[in-house]
C-alpha cells in the first residue's frame, strides 16, 4: 500500500542540496522526532502507560488511547480526524468492544499531536506519522484498539479482584460493570479507575472470539457526535475564539505560480477594523478585529503580481497536449503483462474510448480555517488537522521552535476529502507565517472564503485516458490504455520514495491489469506538467481509473453479446471478494429480472476495489431528452468486518453523492490560467433533489479485519451511470462532467 | 451606531455598521458560531436562520434589514417542529461531518413550521438550498418524514 512510502520518505536521508532548507528541516524532524519521546503522562510511574498515581478514588485511568474518569464516562483519545468518516464512532466502538463498556459511557476526543503514540501504523508500522487518510483509520486501529481496550479492561479487573481479594478468573464485565457473581460484589468501571492506575499494564492481554461481539458489528450505534452535529454545539477550527484574536484572509496570485511584486495597502490600512497588512510567502495577508473587517481590508488592498512564471495555460490549451500526449509512441510503462499489441493486432472484436476527466475542487462545507497563538517558545494551532506530523514539523520550521513546541488541537473538521492534508501544510504554513509576520502580537485566526477555496488549487487532476481494448479468437481479453495528467507526487518531498521508474502510482491506482483477470494488459502512464496545484481527492487516482475501466468493460460485453455482469463474472475468477459484491448487488437490484425501460429507463453496473474494501454498485437512471435522473442505487459492500454498519451505509451513501456530483457538475477549468470558477453557483454540486430517491446498501458478511470505507463508495458511481445512461438511450459518455447533447453529438 | 434587535428571545444591541451582514454580527460578535459561514452568497444553506421563524441566509442579510426584529439561531432553537427535526436528526444519525446540519435543521424547521406533511417533492423544493458535501440527503428526507409523523401524533399543547 502506497501510504508506507510515506514513512520511508520521511526516514531517508535525502541529500540536503536536493531540498529547501525548510523541507530538510521537515525531514529531519520527521526522522528524529518522537522516536525519543517517551509516553509520559502526568502522574506516570509504574508501567508504560497509566501506573503510577496514588490510586486514591477520584483518580482516573489514563491510558494513551482511553481514559475512565471517576465520573464513569470512557473516553477514547482519537488520533485519527473526524471529518465526517465517522471515526469518532468506530474507534470507540473497537474499544467498547474489548473493554466491556456501555455505549452510553463512552465519549471520545482528539488525541495530540504526537508520533509515535499517535501514528498511523498503516503508513509506518513504527507509527512515525501521524495522518488521517488512505481510508486507513479503523483498519490501521483494529489491533492497536482492541489491544488498548482489553489491557483496561484486564486492570480493572485485577484491580477489583484485589480490593474484593478474589481470583480475577471468577470476576465478570458487561456494560460497564465489574462484578463477582459469587460474592455479589459490583462496581463501576469510575469507581475503579483510580485502583486500576495503580496495576503494572499487562503486556499481552486475550482478545475477545469476533463471534462474542456484541458492539462491533451492531447494526445500529448511535453517533456520538450527533447531538452536537444537530444543534450547533460542534465546536470546529472557524467557530474557535480567543482573547485578542485577529481574523486574516489573504489575498492570493489570481494565477498559480504569480509572485508579489509590490504592494498597496493604504486603503485596506483604512478601513475599519484593519489592524495590519503583510506579506507572507503565499501572498498578502490582511488582518482585521473580526472577518468583515478582514474581508472588506482585502477588497481595498492592492498588489501586483509578477506573473512570468506563473500558469497561463487555458483548459483548451491542455486538453489539446493531453491528446497529443495520448498518441505519442512512448511513455513509462505503469503495468505490463502478456502481448497485448500482438492481441490486439488479431482480436475479433476491438473497442475504443478516449475519456476527459476534469480538474475538481474538494469544496468543504468548511472553508479552511485555522488558528494560531505564537508565543517565544510555544505555537499553538487550532485546525481540523489531517496530518499532524507534517503540520507539525511546518510550523516548526518556519517558527524556529522544535516540533514539541507546536501543539495542535486537532478539532472536528467540516469535510476534507484530502484537502486539509497537504505535502507543504499550505493552510497551516498560511497561518503561522501570518502570525510570525505580526510578532505574535495576537492569536490569528485564517478564513478562506469559498471563493479561495475554489480558485485557490490543489484540484483532483485533469486527465485523459486513451484505451483500445479487444477479445480474441480465443476469449481471451486483451487491455491497452494510455493515461495522460499530473502527477500529486512529483515535485513533493514525497517523490523519492513514490515514484519509481517515472510512474507516480496515484496516477494509475485501480487500473485492469489488478480488478480483472485480463490475459494482456498494459497501462502507460504520460506525466504532464501544469502550474497548477493538485491534490489527493476522494479515492484520488481510482476516480477516474475506475470511470474509464468499468465504462470500457460494459462495451467489450456489448461487443461479445454477453451481459454485463455475467461478462464481469467470467474476468473475476482470482477475485473472489469482487465476485460477492457483484453478486449481492446484482441479486439485490433484480438484475435477472426483467427491467422495463419504457420512458428513458436502463441500468448499469460497475465494480472495483481501492483502499483495501471492494463495492459493486448498480444504477438506474431515467434518460428524458438530454436530462438525466438518477433514480436509484444499489450498493454491495465488502470492507472486512463492519465495526459500524450504519456508519458504512452512511459512508456509502456519501461517497455515492460525492461521486455522483462529479460525473454531474464538477469541474474547474481555466482561462488564460485564471480560474473559471468561484463559488458555487460556477462550481456547481450535487443537491438534495438531484440524490438518487433510493440509496440501498448491503454488507458482505466477512470475518477478515476491516477495511476502509471513507473512499470505495466513490470510484463505482459514475461509470454505474454511464453504463445506465447508454444501456436507456445509447448515449456514450466519455467526458466528464456527463453532457448528454455534447455526448449524443460526439462521434462513436 | 447601535443596532437593536432581538436575539434567541434577549434584547441585543450591536455597535456595528448597518451593513455588516447577520451572520458575521452574531458568530463574531454575540459568540452564537452555531449558524455557518459556507459561501457568503446565499448558495449553500449553511448560515440560515429565522426571522420570526421564517429561514433566511443571514450571510446577505444586512443588519439594516433585521432592525427591531426578532431572530432565532441553532442554539435558540425550541419550537416543537425544531425539537423534532433535531430528535429525528439524532435518531437516524443524519449528520456526517456536521458543519452544513445547523443551516439544514433551520431549513427543516421552518418548513414543518408551514408545511407539517410534505411530499417528498415539498422537501426537495424546501431545502434544495442547503448543500450538504457529504450527502446525507436520504437521511436529511427520511429524517424530516420521521419528524412530521412525531408532530403529526403528538398531542396538541
Amino acid at each position: 500500500m502506497y501510504f508506507r512510502l510515506i514513512a520511508d520518505a520521511a526516514a531517508l536521508a535525502v541529500p540536503a542540496s536536493e531540498l529547501t532548507r525548510r523541507e530538510f528541516i521537515k525531514f529531519t524532524t520527521l526522522a528524529g522526532s518522537g522516536l525519543t519521546l517517551g509516553l509520559l503522562l502526568p502522574g506516570c510511574g509504574k508501567g508504560a502507560g497509566g501506573g503510577g498515581t496514588t490510586g486514591a478514588a477520584g483518580q482516573p485511568l489514563a491510558m494513551p488511547f482511553v481514559r475512565i474518569a471517576p465520573d464513569n464516562t470512557v473516553t477514547v483519545i482519537s488520533k485519527h480526524l473526524e471529518a465526517g468518516q465517522g471515526v469518532w464512532t468506530g474507534l470507540p466502538a473497537i474499544v467498547a468492544e474489548e473493554l466491556d463498556a456501555a455505549w452510553e459511557q463512552m465519549r471520545v476526543e482528539s488525541a495530540p499531536a504526537k508520533v509515535p503514540t499517535y501514528g498511523n501504523l498503516a503508513l509506518d508500522p513504527k507509527g512515525s506519522v501521524q495522518l488521517t487518510g488512505g481510508s486507513t483509520a479503523v483498519a490501521n486501529s483494529w489491533e492497536q484498539l482492541r489491544r488498548a481496550g482489553a489491557t483496561a479492561r484486564a486492570m480493572l479487573v485485577a484491580a477489583a479482584a484485589e480490593q474484593w481479594s478474589v481470583a480475577a478468573t471468577e470476576i465478570t464485565v458487561s456494560e460497564g460493570v465489574v462484578a463477582h457473581q459469587g460474592r455479589g460484589l459490583k462496581a463501576s468501571f469510575g469507581e475503579l479507575a483510580g485502583a486500576a492506575a495503580t496495576i503494572p499494564v499487562p503486556a499481552n492481554v486475550a482478545l475477545k472470539d469476533p463471534a462474542t461481539f456484541r458492539i462491533v458489528g451492531r447494526e445500529k450505534l448511535p453517533r456520538l457526535d450527533s447531538r452536537a452535529k444537530s444543534s450547533g454545539k460542534q465546536q470546529f477550527a472557524i467557530d474557535v475564539m480567543l482573547p485578542g484574536m485577529m481574523t486574516a484572509v489573504v489575498m492570493r496570485p489570481p494565477r498559480f505560480g504569480g509572485k508579489v511584486v509590490q504592494i498597496d495597502a493604504d486603503k485596506a490600512k483604512a478601513v475599519p477594523g484593519v489592524v495590519d497588512v503583510v506579506q507572507i510567502p503565499r501572498g498578502v495577508a490582511v488582518v482585521a478585529s473580526d472577518m468583515w473587517s478582514a474581508k472588506k481590508g482585502r477588497e481595498a488592498l492592492s498588489v501586483t503580481w509578477d506573473d512570468s512564471l506563473a500558469e497561463k495555460r487555458s483548459t483548451a490549451d491542455l486538453l489539446k497536449e493531453y491528446r497529443a500526449l495520448a498518441r505519442a509512441a512512448q511513455a513509462p510503462t505503469a503495468h505490463a503483462h502478456g502481448d497485448v499489441d500482438t492481441a490486439l493486432a488479431h482480436a475479433v472484436k476491438r473497442v475504443e474510448g478516449e475519456f476527459e476527466f476534469p480538474y475538481l475542487a474538494h469544496a468543504t462545507m468548511e472553508p479552511l480555517t485555522a488558528v494560531c497563538r505564537l508565543g517565544a517558545d510555544q505555537c499553538e494551532i487550532w485546525a481540523g488537522c489531517q496530518f499532524q506530523t507534517g503540520d507539525q514539523a511546518t510550523a516548526a520550521a518556519i517558527t524556529g521552535l522544535k516540533p514539541e513546541q507546536v501543539t495542535i488541537n486537532t478539532l472536528a473538521a467540516g469535510g476534507t476529502f484530502g484537502r486539509r492534508a497537504t505535502p507543504t501544510s499550505d493552510y497551516i504554513s498560511e497561518v503561522v507565517s501570518i502570525a510570525k509576520a505580526t510578532g505574535g502580537k495576537y492569536p490569528v485566526r485564517l478564513i478562506w472564503t469559498r471563493e479561495d477555496d475554489i480558485t485557490g488549487g490543489r484540484y483532483r487532476p485533469m486527465k485523459y485516458h486513451r484505451i483500445s481494448a479487444g477479445i480474441g479468437r480465443d476469449g481471451k481479453v486483451a487491455y491497452r490504455q494510455r493515461v495522460v495528467g499530473q502527477s500529486i507526487m512529483a515535485g513533493t518531498p514525497f517523490e523519492a520514495a513514490f515514484m519509481k521508474n517515472g510512474i507516480d502510482p496515484t496516477a494509475v491506482e485501480g487500473h485492469a491489469g489488478d480488478q480483472y483477470d485480463f490475459a494482456h494488459v498494459h497501462v502507460s502512464w504520460s506525466r504532464a506538467d501544469v502550474g497548477v496545484p493538485v491534490l489527493w481527492w476522494r479515492s484520488v487516482g481510482h476516480t477516474h481509473m475506475a470511470f474509464s475501466k468499468e465504462v470500457m468493460v460494459d462495451e467489450l460485453a456489448r461487443a461479445a453479446g454477453v451481459d454485463p455482469v455475467a461478462f464481469r463474472l467470467s474476468s473475476l475468477a482470482n477475485h473472489p471478494r469482487h465476485v460477492g459484491v457483484l453478486k449481492l448487488a446484482a441479486e439485490k437490484a433484480g438484475w435477472d429480472q426483467p427491467f422495463s425501460k419504457k420512458g428513458g429507463r436502463g441500468r448499469g453496473v460497475a465494480v472495483h476495489e481501492s483502499f483495501g474494501s471492494v463495492v459493486a454498485q448498480v444504477a438506474e437512471v431515467t434518460v428524458d431528452g438530454d436530462k438525466l435522473s438518477v433514480d436509484r442505487v444499489v450498493c454491495a459492500v465488502d470492507c472486512g468486518i463492519a465495526v459500524t454498519p450504519d456508519v458504512v451505509k452512511a459512508q456509502m451513501q456519501s461517497g455515492i453523492g460525492y461521486g455522483l456530483s462529479a460525473a454531474l457538475y464538477g469541474k474547474v477549468t481555466l482561462t488564460g490560467g485564471h480560474v473559471d470558477q468561484n463559488n458555487f453557483d460556477g462550481y456547481r454540486v450535487l443537491r438534495i433533489n438531484e440524490m438518487p430517491r433510493v440509496v440501498e446498501v448491503y454488507i458482505v458478511p466477512s470475518t477478515n479485519p476491516p477495511s476502509g470505507v471513507g473512499e470505495p463508495g466513490t470510484p463505482p458511481i459514475a461509470p454505474a451511470v454511464a453504463n445506465a445512461v447508454r444501456a436507456a438511450s445509447g448515449i456514450r459518455l466519455r467526458t466528464l462532467p456527463f453532457d448528454l447533447t455534447a455526448a449524443r453529438r460526439a462521434p462513436a | 451606531m447601535a443596532v437593536k434587535l432581538t436575539v434567541n428571545g434577549e434584547a441585543r444591541e450591536l455597535d456595528l455598521d448597518p451593513q455588516v451582514p447577520l451572520l458575521w454580527a452574531v458568530r463574531d460578535h454575540l459568540q452564537l458560531t452555531g449558524t455557518k459561514f459556507g459561501c457568503g452568497k446565499a448558495l449553500c444553506g449553511a448560515c440560515t436562520v429565522h426571522l420570526e421563524g421564517v429561514a433566511v441566509r443571514s450571510c446577505i442579510t444586512p443588519l439594516a434589514a433585521v432592525e427591531g426584529r426578532s431572530v432565532t439561531t441553532i442554539e435558540g432553537l425550541a419550537t416543537p417542529a425544531g425539537r423534532a427535526v433535531q430528535e429525528a436528526w439524532v435518531a437516524l444519525d443524519v449528520p456526517q461531518c456536521g458543519y452544513c446540519q445547523s443551516g439544514q435543521v433551520m431549513s427543516a424547521a421552518s418548513l414543518l413550521a408551514t408545511n407539517p406533511k410534505p411530499s417528498d417533492g415539498d422537501i426537495d423544493a424546501a431545502m434544495a438550498g442547503n448543500i450538504c458535501r457529504c450527502c446525507t440527503y436520504v437521511r436529511i428526507r427520511a429524517a424530516i418524514h420521521q419528524a412530521a409523523a412525531t408532530l403529526g401524533s403528538a398531542a396538541p399543547a
